[in-house]
């Protein structure tokens, strides 16, 4: 038996997570010279890509281009993909260990972090990630129902996808009209009722974490006055402090232009956005069916750690913001995997530098790897997760050569496939994403739009010619 | 990016000594282990103190004897601590501005891992490689 990982026997490995971080992982291992190896890539969604289908706003097309990247490396000979295949529900880890190698679970970050507040659980109260992932289509989000009705909107956070979610609120249906957002939520937004909305931030301008062109965007919405108060935009000793030596040029670019708008007149537009700064959401309040109705917000002051961070301290000032439609938007958070070690805390895979760690042994799990958000936490752009990858996959490539490796009983691409067939006999292979590709974007070309997303795994099914089951009656 | 981003993915292997120890043992593992500092911690496993590498040599150039000295007399006591919200930017600028290069992560008095000045190098350079390429992608991408 050949050395694995040459021709006679090549390295067989299985990605879980088909977005951004596995297509790094797979390419950095078909770098890799002297390295014979094939990659099976699984999702549970149908089609790949990960958060750059279902979390990139649709107006953000150039930032979208990165899966020609990603294409490139699933048209290799060697990759395969499975989509529609749920790890921990269609295919185990016991299934995986017997026909693989090594095992990497790139899976990302499922789900949001919890505000923890009295009123939290009222109705109209949403993570900012089920709305995104409704508006881009997402099938498993595609039903939720929003109240679009309400005049008044509050995004609390102040990252991309804070700033992400007040902007889409904005849009004019032109506006709309010229993105690849789903088409349920192109009606829903263009005939919404939203007049007033609020991005709201713990800590100043100065540490606000939206970037420079996000802000930009704000100052250039068809529909929609942008806003800052100007006593939020005087800023306190310790954040000039830090915008002299720690910041950078892009950060005070950010600060200056956040004070422009201070310094804005309402034009008559529809809508206006105001973005408020040291301010915390304490309580929720609802009427007598349980529907938010407004919140408390405390004004904050910022100290700084021992180690030099701005933090946000409550002052005994507060204010009333009425409001019927919050979306938290403060953090994702990674989901455990069954039978993998996690991190309850940290909401990652118990591991070091991607090698995946028995929690009871210290020792690494032999044959299991990670990499992305759910090895370091969610946070970064895209391509973080390049470097990030590369680091997993040299540990890969250690434990090649020291024999530290599973022994599948089954390792051959034939029983891989076999496996999947019998467990999930309606997968989705890379050449069905590419047959839906084209019909989304044919679509999209009837009515002058990027795409028309199909987002029921039904529509998917029937676009790619498999037989969908018919409803028990 | 803040600093829970460096634990998450760094070996968990944290080496603690305490103050009773001689500056011998304290030698013997930053050998073992390749390391510039230990975290010198109470029989309640609380921080109390720092040892680096500076330290030792700073206090070897007036004591002949430093091999029998012990830990809680060679160490920092007032040790600048982190905590896993703290950002890496700040720490960056902490660790340069203040000279030194390790920096205890801490929930209370509980150590929750230790990171160097090399640590917080890498993270960057990675979270710079990544933006760049996020950036690159994007100009290049062709007008639809």
């Amino acid at each position: 038996m050949s050395q694995v990982g040459t021709k006679g026997n090549p390295l067989r490995v299985a990605i879980i997570g088909a977005g951004p971080t596995g297509f790094y992982t797979a390419e950095h291992l078909f770098k890799r010279k002297d390295l014979v190896v094939e990659i099976d890539m699984y999702d549970s969604l149908p089609t790949p890509f990960g958060l750059v289908r279902a979390g990139v706003a649709p107006d953000h097309q150039k930032i979208k281009s990165v899966t020609k990247v990603y294409t490139r490396i699933a048209q290799k000979p060697g990759f395969r993909f499975f989509g529609n295949v749920k790890f921990g529900k269609d295919i185990s880890l016991e299934d995986l260990q017997d026909h693989y190698h090594q095992i990497v679970f790139c899976t990302g970050a499922q789900t949001d972090n919890y505000l923890n507040i009295p009123g939290a659980d009222l109705e109209g109260h949403f993570p900012a990630t089920e709305f995104v992932a409704w508006y881009n289509g997402h099938p498993d989000f595609r039903d939720l129902e929003f109240d679009l009705s309400q005049e008044k909107v509050a995004v609390i956070g102040v990252g991309n996808v804070a700033i992400d979610v007040a902007r889409i609120l904005c849009l004019s249906r032109d506006e709309l009209e010229k993105t690849d957002i789903a088409d349920y939520a192109l009606e829903a937004l263009s005939n919404s009722g939203v007049k007033e909305v609020y991005v709201i931030g713990r800590r100043g301008p100065v540490q606000a974490k939206f970037t420079t062109p996000e802000v930009k965007e704000l100052g250039e919405l068809e529909e929609a006055d942008v806003f800052t108060l100007p006593e939020e935009m005087e800023l306190d000793e310790l954040s000039l402090k830090e915008l002299e030596s720690t910041a950078d040029r892009g950060t005070a670019r950010k600060v200056e232009l956040l004070q422009s708008y201070a310094e804005n007149e309402p034009t008559g537009k529809p809508k206006q956005l105001t973005l408020r700064f040291l301010v915390s959401p304490v309580e929720m309040y609802g009427d007598d069916q349980g529907h938010l109705t407004g919140m408390k917000l405390v004004k904050n002051k910022l100290y700084a750690t021992d180690a030099g961070t701005l933090r946000p301290a409550p002052t005994d000032e507060f204010e009333e913001m009425e409001v019927g439609l919050v979306f938290r938007s403060i953090g994702y958070r990674g989901v455990p995997l069954p039978d993998i070690p996690f991190n309850k805390s940290w909401g990652v895979i118990l591991n070091e530098e991607g090698r995946i760690i028995d929690p009871h042994t210290g020792e690494p799990v032999v044959g299991e790897y990670t990499a992305g958000w759910i090895k370091r936490g969610p946070s970064g752009v895209i391509g973080t997760n390049k470097p990030d990858a590369l680091e997993t996959v040299e540990k890969m490539m250690e434990d090649l050569k020291t024999g530290a490796y599973l022994q599948p009983s089954h390792p051959s691409a034939a029983d891989a496939l076999e496996m999947v067939k019998e467990h999930q006999p309606d997968f989705f292979s890379f050449q069905d994403w590419e047959k839906i590709d084209e019909i989304e974007i044919e679509r999209g070309e009837a009515v002058n739009r990027p795409r028309v997303k199909l987002t029921t795994v039904k529509e998917m099914m029937e676009a790619v010619g498999k037989q969908t089951a018919e409803p028990v009656v | 990016m803040n600093v829970s981003r460096i634990l998450a993915a760094k070996p968990k292997n944290l080496v603690t000594i305490s103050p009773g120890q001689t500056i011998r043992d304290a030698l013997s593992l930053l050998a073992q282990f390749d390391i510039g500092a230990l975290v010198v911690t109470n029989e309640a496993d609380e921080l109390v103190g720092i040892l680096s590498e500076r330290d030792i040599v700073r206090r070897a150039v007036v004591e002949d004897d430093i091999m029998l000295l012990y830990v809680g007399d060679v160490m920092t006591k007032n040790v600048v601590v982190g905590v896993p919200q703290d950002e890496l930017i700040n720490v960056a600028h902490t660790m340069t501005e203040r000279r030194f290069r390790h920096l205890p992560i801490v929930e209370g008095k509980h150590v929750l891992g230790i990171v160097s000045i090399g640590d917080v190098l890498k993270i960057q350079r990675d979270a710079y490689r990544g933006q760049i390429d996020t950036l690159e992608t994007q100009i290049m991408a062709d007008n639809h």
